[in-house]
């Protein structure tokens, strides 16, 4: 599984998508986990702020894009500010066994978590072998 | 090139390079800092705004994945003490990853508070990954409106 840093050109001709626009928000890749399981690859993200609805996870041409939007307003002026919470913003190249249907995504306290189960055909079977 | 030259050509360089860099964050002049992770690229965790209205000092920390029951708030003397534990992933062999870029573990962190507060009034929300302490201000550091006579 390898990063995209640069995204897919396929991108501009979704629609909806406002790709012109990113070049002028700034995005914090967020941290991932990757890792294998007996079923597939799960994807662990750290979304700090992110709300559900401000979520979008999408797999296009084996490219599996994270995009989160903070809509969030800390209460008072500020007296000390340590971090700024951006948008999040992370692109990945799945392998051709994963089963982009099947992906199950989770959201809590502000961590992301992606199971993409792999096709059936990509798995393992067990032979069982008749003696006679 | 005498030597002293080399060191004056490596300072003006250094000088550029800065500029150049600071350039690219025209915001605050450097690079947002987003360090959320305990023990790895950041010194301290988890990083904290400090802000305030007329009744209270808010502290909001970035905290993603921290175990509710874990955390544990404390005030006293001016500082707020904040602990928790970020979980970690349960059951994962290190073979197993591709990438391991998000750290795990225990924390603490003091932050300093502006001004005096109410310690008994205290209140926390912890929601997406984002720890939000309302601490009143005490009734001696708020603003007060001192009325004049006119003769």
């Amino acid at each position: 599984m390898t990063e995209k840093t640069v995204p897919s050109t396929q991108e501009n001709r979704i629609p909806g998508r406002r790709e012109e626009t990113r070049e002028h928000e700034r995005y914090i890749t967020p941290p991932v986990d990757i890792f294998e399981t007996k079923d597939g690859l799960t994807v662990v993200a750290d979304l700090p702020g992110v709300e559900q609805k401000g979520l979008d996870v999408r797999v296009a041409d084996g490219i599996l894009t994270l995009q989160g939007r903070t809509a969030h307003v800390a209460p008072g002026t500020p007296v000390d500010r340590e971090y700024e919470l951006l948008h999040f913003y992370r692109q990945f190249e799945l392998p051709d066994e994963v089963d982009a249907e099947k992906i199950a995504a989770e959201l809590k306290h502000g961590v992301l978590t992606l199971r993409l189960p792999k096709k059936e055909k990509a798995k393992p079977r067990k032979i069982e072998v008749s003696v006679s | 090139m005498p030597v002293s030259d080399v060191f004056s050509e490596m300072e003006a360089l250094r000088r550029e390079m800065e500029r150049r860099f600071s350039d690219a964050w025209p915001v605050h002049g450097r690079a947002p800092r987003v360090a959320f992770l305990p023990g790895r690229g950041a010194r301290q965790y988890p990083l904290v705004n400090v802000s305030e209205d007329e009744q209270n000092v808010y502290v909001e920390a970035l905290a993603p994945g921290v175990d509710p029951n874990s955390l544990d708030l404390s005030v006293m003397e001016g500082g707020l003490t904040i602990k928790g534990e970020k979980l970690g992933l349960a059951q994962v062999s290190a073979e197993a990853y591709h990438r391991n870029e998000r750290a795990a573990g225990r924390f603490v962190r003091t932050v300093e508070l502006p001004l005096a507060v109410d310690a008994g009034k205290v209140s926390a929300d912890y929601r997406n990954g984002l720890l939000l302490v309302t601490l009143p201000k005490a009734e001696s550091a708020r603003r007060r409106q001192v009325p004049i006579t006119v003769r």
